[in-house]
């Protein structure tokens, strides 16, 4: 079903229309020049759209049309976590007092923001097993590097400048080894063995004196809990190095395992995955960092801490790695996970890890005699298929992709982990019922079939979206990123 | 446990799964996890609420603090009290956009890539820059990855970067931090009378020197000689990196106009509400030459297999999830819904609306100036401003703002915070969203107050 395009909102411009209302200027007026030097004023007006008000909100709602979200049908979209994103958080956080305070007022005008921002460090240390947490992270990668910068400040504080390595599994998220070298360290790869772990003896080859530490994510991103996390975490810690947890694939071990039960000494959190923020088109997200006692001293300044009643942001910080973004953090999303936190409570967030799990697990099952599942064992809360038999057949995963979203799908995601084959990684989240599995698991049976049938009309897909397959090599061979007006 | 209304299964659906699975109990399936590390009692955190109850405390938790919409305003630096259009939050509020994610599917996710399209036009538009990137997580991470990227894109040949004291401190903090991973020095450059210092930037500059870094308005309101900064920069071959706020880009030239290398910022003044600091959006505008350098996620344009106009997500060659340790930076998930909220403020502002705006701001704030000074203040900071100035408030800024919050104002911001020995001077903002009259009563407390 494809329709025309939607005109860009510079197309639809005319010379005088407006959309704003500002209100009359009740200042004596003074002419611009009187109070700025010429040089300083801009002589070409800054080329924005005019329409009305109406125009706006009729592309924008077209926009809208042309997007899919959660909302919108299922989104098995592999270790980003797309569950339902409550209405009720979208409500508390548009509440005037949590939605318009600066971040510059006086403690004391702000002390419901600062007791909810305390009750929500204190619970994700409880979930995770650490001492303390900070919020101060935008998001998974910033908590991540944030972690990294506190670990070499430990062991730099401990006179260990030559720990200069990172070890980071073959399968794992590419903001892990990205994050390394942000933060200054060379990256290790280590591989994964046959049952789609991390081999060890490669771990024992790998590790050594110059280890700061050892990244992981636990399930991984195969979906497989990392059984012998208790000898990995022996083997980092026994050569002096730390354990940093990866947090965004945590929504499989709510009250099952806790990071630092595992061993792990940093812990970043995706609140916008595991505790339902918003994912709002690529964010804003959340990624608040926990770190066990001796890793306190240099968490990010300022850290917010209770005093005789009273919440109070602590600057006298002197390890601290110093600020790592403006003001406390994404408090907006924030406001949302805590939401999610006291909505679901200790039973609920055991049970939403169950169903996760579950979910995923019959999943799997319903999809193994249709595609090649590499690591066949019980998953946790996402698992990957291959699309090699069909490829085999000249189709390949991303055509499979293509061809779900004529069935209203939003694919997987595809092509990664990188160890394996024609990926697809499926996290179907607990908030999915066993009927939009049912019929998901259908839709690529139903592929499948069309792969050995027709395959052309596979490789054609898709077929009913507003749009069909985009040229993204002349994208970026010859870049348009601005409409010339 | 009884159904949860966000948990669909049924005990009838667990059980019909399990026998698929070929599990006899949901235990089962996390049976890989060792015994030693399972958690030995329940997670000790607080009951659930039910939505009635949740309600309830959240309320209160929010009645708690005292909100910009209760009290006028005149705190800025960085975080501003501008009018939000009721536009925006019915779009950000569609779910089509709000519980999607990044747009990895082109083919149904038009609509946001063609939102961020916009929003890269709009702001390479304001900052008269080449181009744009689709957000990063706000104006001081923004900054310092510019600072990241010029230092990487001169193969850390020059190690040396100079940021200016009228620079935010807090982005001075997240510059500070951040160049720790590459190992790059940061001096600062003096400030006279709240402006870089140029003489005092000449004499710091050296081949070393990969960027210097200014605020265009500077964290005081004051107007940097951005033309003075540019020629002191290409004296040595090192780049100019300006922090602007993009409302202010509404009446003052453009920083692109003055051979800018990279623009950042915020777009908070744009339709985002304070949020208490976050989350907010920064921006990220560069030139051609650095395209390919450039942090985060970019859309461009192309056409579909029957030749109509779509867009995709781009040169993505610079990206964490395609190079892994060698990309240009590990930024993943930005400001996406906050950038389209932007997009609909700058829309409904639209070209005079921008300027209009910027120059109420300009107007009213010059006008508090005015009046304070007549009431007797000194002001700290010589020569044109935008929509903040530093006056002297004679007595402890702390005192002062606790006196004012008694008489129903928000003060400005203390810059003792920074620097204790400006414990007497307040950082005051004014925007179009004071009147007059609240302006004339807030000065009138002020006097009483010192």
């Amino acid at each position: 079903m494809r329709t025309k395009e939607q005109p860009l909102i510079f197309e639809m411009s005319r010379k005088g229309r407006k959309g704003d209302s500002l209100p009359e200027l009740d200042v004596p007026d003074v002419s611009v020049e009187e109070l700025l030097g010429d040089s300083y004023i801009r002589k070409e007006e800054a080329k924005l759209p005019e329409v009305s008000e109406l125009q706006l909100v009729r592309h924008y709602t077209a926009l809208s049309n042309r997007n899919f979200g959660v909302d919108s049908g299922f989104y098995p979209l592999g270790s980003c976590t797309m569950k339902y994103n409550p209405k009720v958080n979208e409500v508390v956080a548009r509440m005037p007092g949590l939605s318009h305070i600066h971040p510059y007022q006086p403690e004391e005008q702000v002390q419901g923001a600062l007791e909810l921002m305390h009750e929500l460090q204190e619970s994700l240390a409880e979930m995770t097993g650490m001492k303390e947490v900070t919020l101060q992270s935008a998001a998974g990668a910033q908590g991540e590097w944030t972690g990294l910068m506190m670990i070499r400040a430990f062991h730099e504080a401990n006179g260990d400048y030559d720990r200069t390595k990172v070890i980071v599994p073959d399968s794992a998220h590419g903001t892990n080894p990205a994050s390394a070298s942000v933060a200054g360290f060379d990256s290790v790869t280590v591989r994964t063995d046959e049952r789609g772990l991390v081999d060890l003896d490669h771990l024992r080859e790998v590790v050594g004196k110059d280890t700061a530490a050892l990244m992981l994510t636990n399930p991984n991103t195969l979906g497989l809990f990392e059984e012998d996390i208790v000898q990995m975490a022996e083997v980092i810690h026994e050569a002096g190095g730390k354990l940093y947890y990866d947090g965004a694939n945590s929504n499989a071990i709510l009250d099952k395992a806790r990071p630092g039960d595992m061993g792990f000494d940093v812990v970043h959190l995706n609140l916008h995955k595991t505790f339902t923020g918003p994912h709002g088109g690529g964010g804003p997200g959340s990624g608040p960092v926990g770190v066990k006692e001796d890793l306190v001293p240099f968490l990010p300044k300022p850290l917010l801490i209770k005093k005789e009643e009273q919440y109070t942001w602590d600057y006298d910080r002197p390890q601290s790695i110093g600020r790592v973004k403006p003001f406390y953090g994404n408090f907006g999303i924030n406001v949302r996970a805590y939401s999610y936190i006291r909505t679901m409570g200790p039973e609920g967030l055991k049970q939403v890890s169950e169903d996760a799990v579950l979910n995923a697990n019959y999943l799997m099952k319903r999809l193994e005699p249709h595609y090649d599942v590499p690591y066949p064992q019980y998953c946790k809360h996402e698992f990957v298929v291959s699309a090699k038999r069909q490829k085999d057949q000249g189709v390949r995963a991303l055509d499979i992709a293509k061809r779900l979203l004529d069935y209203g799908y939003h694919p997987p995601t595809m092509y990664f982990p990188l160890n394996v084959e024609e990926c697809m990684m499926i996290e179907p989240t607990e908030t999915e019922s066993k009927e939009t599995l049912d019929e998901f698991a259908d839709a690529l049976i139903a592929i499948s079939k069309e792969v050995e049938e027709n395959p052309d009309y596979v490789l054609e897909a898709p077929h009913h979206t507003v749009i069909s397959r985009l040229d993204e090599t002349t994208a970026a061979r010859k870049p348009i990123l601005k409409h010339e007006q | 446990m009884s159904n949860h209304r966000y948990l669909p299964m049924t005990e009838e659906d667990r059980k019909e799964m399990l026998q698929v699975i070929g599990a006899n109990d949901v235990s089962d399936l996390f049976a890989d996890i060792p015994t030693k590390v399972r958690p030995a009692s329940s997670m000790n955190i607080k009951p659930a609420l039910k939505e009635r109850d949740l309600l309830k405390h959240f309320t209160e938790l929010s009645n708690r603090n005292v909100s910009t919409k209760d009290f006028p305003s005149f705190l800025g630096a960085g975080v501003y009290d501008h009018h939000i259009p009721a536009t925006v939050d019915a779009v950000i509020s569609r779910s089509e956009f709000y519980t999607a994610y990044t747009p990895y599917q082109p083919e149904i996710s038009q609509g946001e890539l063609q939102a961020i399209f916009e929003f890269q036009t709009m702001i390479a538009e304001i900052t008269g820059m080449d181009l744009a990137n689709s957000s990063m997580y706000d104006g001081h991470t923004a900054l310092a990855e510019a600072v990241v990227m010029v230092a990487g894109h001169m193969k850390m040949k020059k190690q040396r970067v100079l940021v200016s004291d009228t620079v935010h401190p807090e982005a001075r903090e997240v510059i500070d931090t951040y160049v720790i991973g590459p190992k790059l020095n940061v001096s600062s450059i003096d400030q006279a009378k709240g402006k870089t210092d140029i003489s005092d930037l000449k004499e710091k500059l050296d081949d070393d020197v990969c960027a210097v870094v200014v605020q265009y308005p500077n964290f005081y309101g004051g107007i940097e000689d951005l033309k003075a900064i540019r020629e002191a920069c290409d004296a040595t071959g090192a780049m100019m990196i300006v922090k602007s706020n993009p409302l202010a880009l509404g009446v003052l030239t453009p920083p692109g106009e003055f051979g800018a290398d990279v623009v950042v910022g915020d777009t908070q003044p744009f339709g985002i509400p304070s949020q208490y600091g976050g989350p907010h959006c920064g921006y990220f505008a560069t030139k051609k030459a650095l395209m390919r350098k450039v942090p985060g996620r970019l859309v461009g344009q192309t056409v579909d297999e029957d030749g109509t106009r779509g867009f995709v997500l781009t040169l993505q060659a610079r990206e964490q999830h395609i190079r892994r340790d060698k990309a240009t930076s590990n930024i993943c998930s930005n400001q996406a819904l906050n950038a389209l909220g932007s997009s609909v403020a700058m829309t409904a502002l639209g070209k005079s609306g921008l300027k209009e705006l910027a120059v109420h701001n300009l107007k009213k704030a010059h006008y508090a100036k005015q009046q304070v000074e007549k009431a007797g203040f000194t002001i700290v900071n010589e020569g044109p401003h935008f929509n903040e100035f530093v006056i002297d408030v004679g007595s402890n800024v702390v005192d002062v703002n606790k006196k004012l919050i008694d008489k129903g104002f928000i003060g400005g911001l203390d810059l003792g915070r920074f620097d204790q020995a400006s414990d007497h001077h307040m950082l005051v903002c004014v925007t179009e969203m004071r009147t007059k009259e609240e302006i004339d009563r807030f000065v009138k407390a002020l006097e009483e107050s010192k």
